[in-house]
């Protein structure tokens, strides 16, 4: 039954280049007009933000705050956007990100950053996030344990490394060249939310524009397919995998900066975060077709939602619930408006 | 057209529209008890829509349809089923990793208060099974690991389940055998013979001469002739209403391999574990043919070839140069291509833009340090769909949408664009109506004219000898025969194919 419900938007074409349109159709029918659900969902959020809290929502320094915080998982979410448009699953996002954010604190590499230059602990931490992707890429590709199994397993490894290396101790930056660039602002644009729109305007780029977007949608849809049109297909999912982990060192880094520190409790729950994101904004979940955009809107969602809801004095436990009920609606509006839009 | 009581089933003037097309236009037929009643058209002409409407799969947009005299609205398959409508499709619509007897009863268990009665169901099944004459598929195996012609089988048990009384089968015999086709035609004459209706699709006129009653042709949605006798009425007829033009060689004319022509392809003692080393030769301009049984390793050759599965042994040169082994990524740089025998599963990007399956292969040679010139790729893609004739027009169109022809065309454009130097065809024209078949015939003549080498594997007899110089039988994992098409017949074929096979 299903199989004969797909086969009845067939007809539909494939979101045609609207460059020839006029300008405000272009722009309805590129990245925000085919996430309207999201963006409805965002104004709404936003306007909620306003009538509840006023002044303090619409408060420019409240704003950049929001923005800081989307930096960090949006960063994530850009990443695990390319490990799921390819058919695969990344549980260990978060482990990874509390890995990379302790080993590029130890007071030994903090000494050699002091020593030579801070870049060393943005090195570190990419080194270390890369290197758990491409391991977690070339077990699922070339050993063929299944995603969510490998990853399961990488989550606990990483996470339990992390404490070791830690001692289970938050560690203290004491960098003052790496805080002093992080913490910085361009045009009043904070250095972190500057990292965040280059990451996610790579991203599109990558996805839409390159081979290696091209293989990451034809690695996702149909790998079968793939192979025998001559796609390596594992080596393109270990290189998904290692994008990913290399995000995640990213990351790791953005948030020392914020923190000021590394632990072995950081990232918590990203990779729940990063999906509900990534699903919300509209890729498959089953792989073949994926959007950076809606990637975006997602973490901006959230990220906005629990801002209102702190401003609000309303408890954790009740944006848990709200998150909830906003991942299930903007499912279901999505999936509503592909149907019209198929028409 | 006149009703009589024995009509089961008739169509009205039955429209369906999709978003931009109208599938159908007008469809009129009877279906009576106990006849086998055939439907032809080319692919896109609008069958597969059509088995959907009757089994309730699609609702129709406008038109009638009666069912014992009542006129029906199916809303979903299983209304269909309750009502005595069963379809079995193409691609059969079995769980794997369920029992055979589960998937009989898939949808209508046998349960008290919300327990199955699984030795009810058994029992059932096992009659059902011997009702159909194979009574030695056990209700308890793992459909998964049935062969296709058992699968069938156990689809049409699913039917019958739910004492079905017309049977619509969407090309049954293109996934069988010729003697697993022959015990089709036992079980559906025995069917026939208690009253059950049949809807036979098939694209081989000698399989509707030989099991259908009446034939109803479509061209284009619509009904163009309908309730024709199956045995009386001419191809020549039948190829004109389907197509609405007069075709009479099907075959293009060979012409003769320069003897002086390169070596392309050079396979020396190939092996995969399996099927015993294969030594094979194709010159420049010469298409070889692989005839064999499915599961004769005739396949299995082929994806050795192309690196797709690994081999235990042996070398595969092209022009002279040694591929390494077990990598699809080499046989295409070295210029082979491949269009494989799931042409959805293994072929295509099914939800992706017709362009951007032709460009799969080709991506580099439309990148720029690895950004992609997309305007570049729809103008190559244009011409080559234009130049095939693919079918409707577009190459932003989803595949998915695409007939099976069509679909095939856009993957042989994949390898066009290549240019690529060994073209490997398992099972090409599979699903492909007479008109698109012999368009792909033509171009597969033309692409081997033009200096490419061709391997063509077929469980169509016919199909190898009028396409490939050059034939080798494959029984059983081990070439048989290899020699010249025009000195070998068909029957010859066959005997060879099946000699010690099960006989």
């Amino acid at each position: 039954m299903s199989e004969d419900t797909a086969a009845v938007p067939a007809q539909q074409t494939l979101k045609a280049p609207p460059a020839k349109e006029s300008g405000i159709k272009a722009l309805l029918g590129s990245a925000a007009g085919r996430n309207t659900g999201l963006v409805v969902a965002l104004v709404l959020l936003c306007l909620g933000g306003v009538v509840t809290a006023g002044d303090r929502f619409a408060d420019v320094d409240n704003v950049l705050t929001i923005l800081r915080l989307a930096a960090v998982i949006g960063v994530v979410s850009v990443g695990m956007t390319f490990v799921i448009t390819g058919g695969g699953i990344d549980l260990s996002v978060g482990a990874i990100v509390a890995l990379s954010s302790v080993w590029a604190t130890t007071l030994a590499t903090q000494g050699i950053a002091n020593d030579t230059h801070w870049i060393v602990i943005v090195f570190t931490a990419l080194l270390v996030g890369g290197a758990c992707g491409l391991v977690n890429g070339a077990l699922i590709a070339y050993g063929r344990v299944v995603a969510f199994i490998a990853t399961l397993a990488s989550l606990a490894a990483a996470r339990g490394l992390a404490e070791i290396i830690s001692n289970r101790k938050t560690q203290i930056v004491n960098v003052p060249g790496f805080t002093a660039f992080f913490d910085a602002s361009v045009l009043g644009v904070p250095v972190l939310v500057v990292i965040f729109a280059v990451v996610a305007a790579g991203g599109w780029v990558l996805l839409n524009r390159t081979t290696f977007g091209r293989r990451t949608f034809a690695v996702g849809g149909n790998p079968e397919a793939a192979r025998l049109a001559g796609i390596d297909v594992r080596r393109h999912t270990v290189m998904l995998y290692t994008l990913l982990g290399l995000c995640c060192g990213l990351a790791a880094v953005m948030l020392i900066a914020r923190t000021t520190t590394g632990s072995a409790t950081h990232g918590g729950l990203y990779e729940l975060d990063a999906i509900a994101a990534v699903v919300i904004g509209g890729t498959l979940l089953s792989g073949g077709r994926g959007t950076i955009a809606g990637t975006v809107f997602g973490v901006l969602i959230f990220t906005t939602l629990s801002n209102v809801f702190t401003l609000n004095n309303l408890s954790i436990s009740a944006q848990a619930v709200a998150k909830g009920a906003i991942i299930v609606v903007a499912v279901l509006l999505q999936q509503r408006l592909a149907r019209r839009s198929g028409a | 057209m006149t009703s009589t009581d024995a009509t089961l089933l008739s169509v009205r003037g039955v429209v369906k529209r999709f978003p931009g097309v109208t599938a159908l236009g007008g469809v009129d037929f009877d279906v009576r008890a106990g006849e086998v009643h055939c439907l032809l058209g080319q692919n896109g002409a609008g069958k597969s829509t059509l088995i959907k409407v009757l089994s309730g799969a699609h609702r129709p947009d406008e038109g009638e349809i009666r069912w014992r005299g009542e006129v029906v609205s199916f809303g979903n398959p299983t209304a269909a089923m309750r009502s005595g409508v069963a379809a079995i499709y193409q691609e059969l619509d079995l769980v794997s990793g369920l029992s055979v007897a589960d998937n009989v009863f898939l949808g209508h268990e046998l349960s008290t208060a919300g327990f199955t009665r699984r030795s009810d169901a058994r029992r059932r099944t096992r009659e059902l099974l011997k009702r159909l004459g194979h009574p030695e598929i056990s209700p308890d195996r793992d459909v998964g690991r049935l062969s296709v012609a058992h699968q069938q089988v156990v689809s049409m048990a699913r039917a019958l389940s739910l004492d079905g009384q017309l049977l619509i089968m969407d090309e049954p015999s293109a996934v069988l055998d010729p003697d697993e086709v022959r015990v089709l035609f036992g079980i559906i004459r025995e069917l026939t013979a208690q009253g059950v209706a049949v809807i036979y699709i098939s694209h081989r006129l000698a399989e509707i001469r030989e099991i259908g009653d009446r034939v109803t042709v479509l061209k284009d949605g619509r009904t163009v002739a309908t309730g024709l006798p199956a045995r009386e009425v001419k191809t020549p007829d039948l190829i004109a209403l389907m197509t609405g033009r007069v075709l009479d060689n099907v075959f293009p004319q060979r012409k003769p391999v320069d003897p002086a022509a390169p070596e392309v392809l050079r396979v020396r003692g190939l092996t995969d574990g399996d099927f015993d080393p294969v030594d094979l030769t194709v010159h420049a301009g010469e298409v070889v043919g692989l005839a064999g049984l499915v599961g004769s390793g005739r396949s299995e050759i082929l994806e050795t070839v192309y690196g797709a599965r690994k081999a235990a042994g042996g070398t595969v040169e092209v022009d002279g140069r040694k591929l390494r082994r077990g990598s699809v990524g080499a046989a295409v740089r070295a210029g082979m291509g491949l269009c494989p025998e799931e042409r959805k599963s293994q072929g295509l990007l099914l939800d992706e833009a017709v362009y951007r399956n032709i460009t799969v292969s080709s991506m580099s040679s439309f990148a720029r340090f690895g950004f992609l010139d997309d305007r570049a790729e729809r103008a190559r893609a244009t011409t080559l769909t234009e130049s095939l004739d693919v079918r409707p027009a577009g190459v932003d169109r989803v595949v998915r949408g695409l007939s099976g022809g069509n679909q095939q065309k856009v993957v042989l454009a994949r390898w066009l664009l290549r240019e690529c130097r060994v073209l490997l065809l398992d099972e090409p024209t599979r699903g492909v109506d007479v008109g698109a078949r012999s368009e792909i015939y033509e171009l597969v003549r033309a692409l081997a004219d033009s200096g490419v080498a061709v391997v063509v594997v077929s469980s169509d007899v016919e199909e190898v000898l009028g396409l490939a110089d050059r034939v080798l039988v494959v029984r059983e994992g081990r070439v048989v025969h290899d020699g010249p098409a025009d000195e070998i017949d068909e029957s010859r074929v066959l005997d060879l194919v099946m000699e010690g096979h099960a006989a």
